[in-house]
């Protein structure tokens, strides 16, 4: 244990897992009892236009990345909330068409020297200072909205015509709930990738809703799933040279399969 | 004026340009407890909506306790409302008191946890609706009625002087019934509360009732007691049977013609 633990590499790597899984725990029992999976995997595919974008403009992809994966948010928000296309409708259309846009981007920019599997299936080790501090900040931030908002989010979850009734402000709420959304999401492409996102955005709390009856030890369950499966993930693919991005989402499946099975059996 | 709970001028709502509610004048004095009856697609919901302010009206003025619904909720003078569905999602992971102080939200403000007081109202409500002794069950365990009384409480919760519900007793069968409406009534003697409930069962909101207005999307109101035949047969496009259960003051409100 302590031998894998030294390369500086690798201690970037478990530190940045450790924080992006946290927020990714946290976050996924709004996802899962919102019925917002679709909206993630979406929002996370369209932040390949950005990243691409980053690429062509030679700026850090996790800048481009996140205008893009906010802006898709919003117009998805926005175009459902007109009531004129239905949500799902309008995240097929904008995830696909903001991942066009990042081929094109791509095709302009003719650097074939980027990573491009490393953004769709996640690279931890290629984290450095700037992405820890990037998952840092953004860790401090998504706990502090959820801490500041939890009876709120709880609320809106719960029935959301009720919750304006009773004085809350639905609306900025959903539109804030999709930039941390975002956020989450863009930090979360260093570990697993834009393909794999909505599996941490999703299984985490799919896992604590079998074994729980309760949204807090929900959450409890639901961010130690993540980080768990994280940790162990990473452990396990440096030990027989596996990619880590895959072996957690795995490791996350197996987990579910194993919660559904024991919540049956109960 | 000042004793009108809910004053609706010449209101007019469409759904892809079609009349859902039109050209309703309808007063409702403050204590009153009035019964909206009409048949499916009437356009009950939307009235009631309209006085939330969750639809926003295409023509006409709503006013709540002299106050557009939007800056009534701006100011936290909140409305109890019971909705028609009130659990989208049965499996929620929260206990009745979760759900009862939900209520209080609103109230609290962003960032503010609910307080010991916040939770004794609401414990205090759920005994008032007799299922204090469900507080820490988890909500979907409830059956359809205690759920109902759960969400009765939750609507109290709010501390309203109007309490709107929606079709409260549509899942439960006829003991549960009377005791809801019961249970209805005797809160909102106590608590001085505006009730208005809607409802397309005849039979029981004529026995619970002070008031009943008859809306089937175009209302024209008159002071008509008692009931007549008539009237509710021209509500409900056809005809009706119950009608004759007492002498109940109320208002007749007529269908539109094609």
């Amino acid at each position: 244990m302590s031998e894998w633990l030294s390369p500086g590499f690798m201690q970037n790597a478990l530190v940045g897992g450790l924080l992006v899984s946290f927020v990714c725990g946290l976050l996924s029992v709004f996802i899962v009892l919102r019925r917002m999976a679709f909206v993630g995997a979406g929002v996370a595919h369209s932040a390949f236009g950005g990243v691409a974008l980053g690429f062509l403009l030679q700026v850090d992809p996790f800048w481009t990345g996140l205008f893009f994966s906010i802006l898709v948010a919003f117009l998805i928000e926005g175009v459902q909330s007109r009531g004129r296309i239905e949500e799902d409708t309008a995240i097929g259309i904008f995830f696909a068409a903001a991942m066009a846009l990042g081929v094109l981007f791509l095709h302009f920019s003719r650097t074939y020297n980027v990573d491009i599997f490393g953004v769709l299936f996640g690279n931890i080790l290629a984290i450095g200072p700037t992405q820890l501090l990037q998952v840092g900040a953004v860790a401090v931030i998504v706990l502090a909205f959820i801490l500041f908002f939890f009876k709120e989010l709880v609320f809106i979850s719960f029935d959301e015509e009720m919750a304006w009734v009773c004085g809350t402000p639905v609306k900025a709420l959903r539109y804030l709930l999709l930039a941390v959304l975002a956020l989450v999401i863009i930090v979360s492409i260093y570990l697993v990738g834009i393909v794999l996102v909505s599996a941490l955005l999703v299984i985490p709390a799919a896992v604590a809703r079998n074994l729980t009856h309760h949204i807090r030890s929900m959450i409890l369950v639901s961010t130690g799933v993540a980080v768990g499966a994280t940790l162990a993930g990473l452990e396990l693919s440096y030990i027989i040279d596996l990619p880590s991005g895959a072996t957690i989402v795995i490791l996350l499946s197996l987990l579910f399969f194993g919660a559904t099975l024991w919540g049956r059996r109960r | 004026m000042s004793n009108l709970a809910v004053r609706i001028i010449d209101l007019s709502v469409f759904h892809n340009r079609q009349p859902t509610l039109e050209d309703i004048t309808l007063n409702i004095q403050a204590g009153s407890f009035v019964g909206v009856l009409g048949p499916n697609g009437a356009g009950k919901s939307t009235l009631l909506k309209v006085i939330l302010g969750l639809i926003r009206p295409d023509k006409g003025e709503v006013y709540v306790f002299g106050e557009p619904p939007l800056r009534l909720r701006r100011n936290k003078h909140l409305i109890g409302y019971l909705p028609q569905r009130p659990l989208n999602n049965p499996h929620f992971p929260v206990t009745v008191l979760d759900v009862v102080l939900m209520g209080r939200y609103g109230l609290l403000g962003l960032g503010r946890r609910p307080s010991r007081r916040d939770k004794e109202i609401a414990l205090n409500l759920l005994k008032q609706v007799g299922m204090a002794s469900r507080a820490h069950r988890a909500i979907g365990d409830l059956s359809g009625g205690e759920q109902q009384r759960v969400f009765i409480a939750r609507a109290l919760s709010v501390e309203p002087k109007l309490l709107i519900l929606d079709e409260p007793t549509i899942s439960l069968d006829a003991c549960a019934q009377d005791e809801l409406y019961d249970l209805i009534r005797g809160l909102q003697e106590q608590m001085e509360l505006t009730v208005i409930m809607v409802s397309h069962d005849i039979g029981a909101i004529s026995e619970h009732v002070g008031d009943i207005v008859c809306l089937n999307r175009r209302i024209y109101l008159h002071q008509a007691p008692p009931i007549g035949r008539l009237g509710l047969e021209k509500t409900f496009g056809c005809s009706v049977e119950y009608l004759f259960h007492g002498q109940i003051p109320h208002r007749v409100v007529r269908i539109h013609d094609e």
